[in-house]
């Protein structure tokens, strides 16, 4: 068996809404004991509709907010961030790419100095290590060593996505969180966004947590699938069994919800409607 | 006849670079109850097509076209008075970003009255009971109580729904529907779309669907046209569009469905562009 790269057990996250003079205090519990592991090289997607605590998950994770309770392991060492800061060390093994690539880049800041900002503050380099390891990151990525000194609003949005993800990559993470990476882009630059991050997988030998609520995307990219629903996992399993085999109603839900684009479906349809 | 048809449409705006053409000799035709697709990547000016039949585009754009006909009325030749008591009443549109495209600082229920005292010269009574029965038609619950909801207070469907409320509220020959799902879960996405082929079967509206998505194309069209930079690539009915896509842009459009691939890697576009299997040229 391979290496366990994050595990969480049991993890919990209540965020505490204020009260007012009209209100009493509340408390919204939005990851209600989520539990999950992932292999190295392998990808884990997290799929539900906003407000089901996906993206909260995503911020435990990636050591931004602490859990309110349960366990996270990374690298089998448990890690608490609400206890004291995560070092330099544990930043190095978890970064995260966010959805919209046009909010995610400081429109100030020129690409270089967006790749190198990672190093300067984690990793004790000299200025010109840091930025032939920028140099080749770009080219990694698809873009290429003209673009260094660029600002964001020069790019277009798959650009910019990639950018986001060298940011993420400058650090050799060995686990990359999604956070809906190609759900702001067009279809056929989400092709190539897809494929840049398969070829990185192989390359890194990356660990990918993916959230997405694109079901057709996750059925390409992930190796097992997590479905949450207010704040609970209601389905868990390697890909092709939740797929082929739905468990949960809100999966069944999910499933009949997305459109398909095939012609059997398009026939169907149109047979239903010259009928009615 | 076609309830309304456009020719050559020419949508070009004036940037530093000289003139840049967002549409380029696009010619459409919508039959009363029918359902027409416009499929397309941002920049290939499925919208602003639409923003310049509605004569919502900012005075830099010039707008130009051999016919504009919709219900037998020459939209070229309208006088701006005539043509702002067509749009909104007889055309109406649902836009994009729900959030953004309803205003703030207003209550729903003025939003929706607004077109009913604008166009139908309604009175206050008559109004406020319309209004209820748009908001009972779109499916949201307590319809009365919503109607005095800001915009803020309501989640992205509900504001969708509202916005398809104002839509509809003159009963529309033609509705045209910007991307109305992209900013959507894909539960509520589906219900949306529902209730939008539900009400263009029951008041026989002709309908314009403006998406990106594939999927939202094949569960909604009757007709569809693809297009890219601001022309036409191809238009077919849905099922030979899925079936037997002609031209080469539709193809790889398709074949960049994660839904179909195949092997370990998506083909792309650009890719399909280099290898040199690509010609934009105008499909007629």
């Amino acid at each position: 068996m391979s290496e366990i790269v994050v595990e969480g057990k049991n993890i919990k996250r209540d965020y505490a809404v204020p009260g007012s003079l009209f209100k009493p205090a509340r408390t919204v519990h939005a990851v209600k004991g989520v539990s999950f592991k992932v292999e190295k090289g392998k990808t884990l997607a997290i799929v539900g509709e906003s407000g089901c605590g996906k993206s909260t998950l995503a911020r435990i994770i990636t050591l931004i907010d602490p859990a309110t309770s349960g366990e996270l392991d990374l690298d089998g060492k448990k890690v608490d961030i609400a206890a004291g800061r995560p070092t330099p060390e544990l930043r190095r093994k978890v970064q995260i790419v966010f959805q919209n690539p046009y909010g995610s880049l400081n429109p100030r800041q020129k690409i270089g100095n967006v790749l190198m900002e990672p190093l300067v503050i984690n990793i004790d380099m000299p200025a010109a290590d840091r930025r032939q390891r920028a140099m080749e990151m770009l080219v990694k990525v698809g873009l290429e060593e003209k673009h260094f000194n660029r600002y964001p609003h020069m790019f277009s949005g798959g650009q910019r996505q990639r950018i986001a993800i060298a940011r993420a990559l400058m650090l050799r993470p060995s686990l990359l969180v999604l956070d809906e990476p190609v759900s702001a882009l067009d279809l056929s630059v989400q092709a190539q966004v897809l494929n840049l991050l398969a070829d990185l997988q192989d390359e890194f030998e990356l660990t990918y947590i993916f959230i997405s609520h694109d079901l057709s995307v996750v059925r390409y990219i992930a190796d097992e699938v997590m479905v949450m629903y207010f704040g609970e996992a209601v389905e868990y399993g390697t890909r092709d069994e939740v797929f082929s085999d739905p468990k949960h109603s809100y999966t069944k839900t999910l499933f009949a919800a997305t459109p398909r684009a095939d012609v059997e479906s398009i026939k169907a349809r149109l047979a239903r409607k010259n009928a009615a | 006849m076609a309830l309304f048809e456009i020719e050559n449409l020419i949508v070009e705006f004036d940037t530093a670079s000289g003139p840049f053409r967002a549409v380029d000799g696009v010619s459409l035709k919508v039959d009363e109850r029918e359902v027409l697709a416009i499929v397309g990547e941002s920049g290939s000016g499925k919208s602003v097509s639409m923003l310049a039949v509605m004569g919502l585009l900012p005075w830099t754009a010039k707008v130009s076209a051999d016919k504009a006909v919709f219900d037998g009325k020459d939209l070229l030749s309208l006088d701006p008075a005539e043509r702002r008591r067509i749009i909104g009443r007889d055309v109406a549109m649902i836009f994009q970003e729900p959030m953004a495209s309803l205003n703030p600082c207003f209550t729903v229920g003025y939003q929706i009255e607004e077109t009913l005292r604008f166009h139908l010269h309604m009175g206050r009574k008559e109004r406020h009971a319309r209004a209820i029965e748009l908001l009972t038609l779109v499916g949201i619950s307590d319809p009365e109580e919503r109607l005095s909801s800001y915009p803020h207070q309501m989640s992205g469907g509900q504001c969708q729904r509202v916005m398809i409320a104002m839509a509809i509220s003159c009963n529309p020959k033609l509705l045209i529907a910007d991307e109305p799902t992209t900013a959507l879960d894909v539960t509520i996405q589906k219900q949306i779309l529902d209730l939008l082929m539900e009400l263009q079967a029951e008041n026989g509206m002709g309908m314009i669907m403006i998406t990106h998505n594939m999927g939202v194309v094949a569960e909604t069209a009757d007709r569809v046209v693809v297009q890219y930079k601001g022309r036409k690539m191809e238009e077919a009915d849905v099922l030979s569009l899925f079936e037997n896509p002609k031209s080469n842009y539709t193809r790889a459009l398709l074949a960049a469905l994660p839904d179909n691939a195949t092997g370990d890697r998506l083909p792309t576009i650009s890719g399909m562009m280099e290898e040199g299997g690509f010609t934009p040229a105008v499909a007629q």
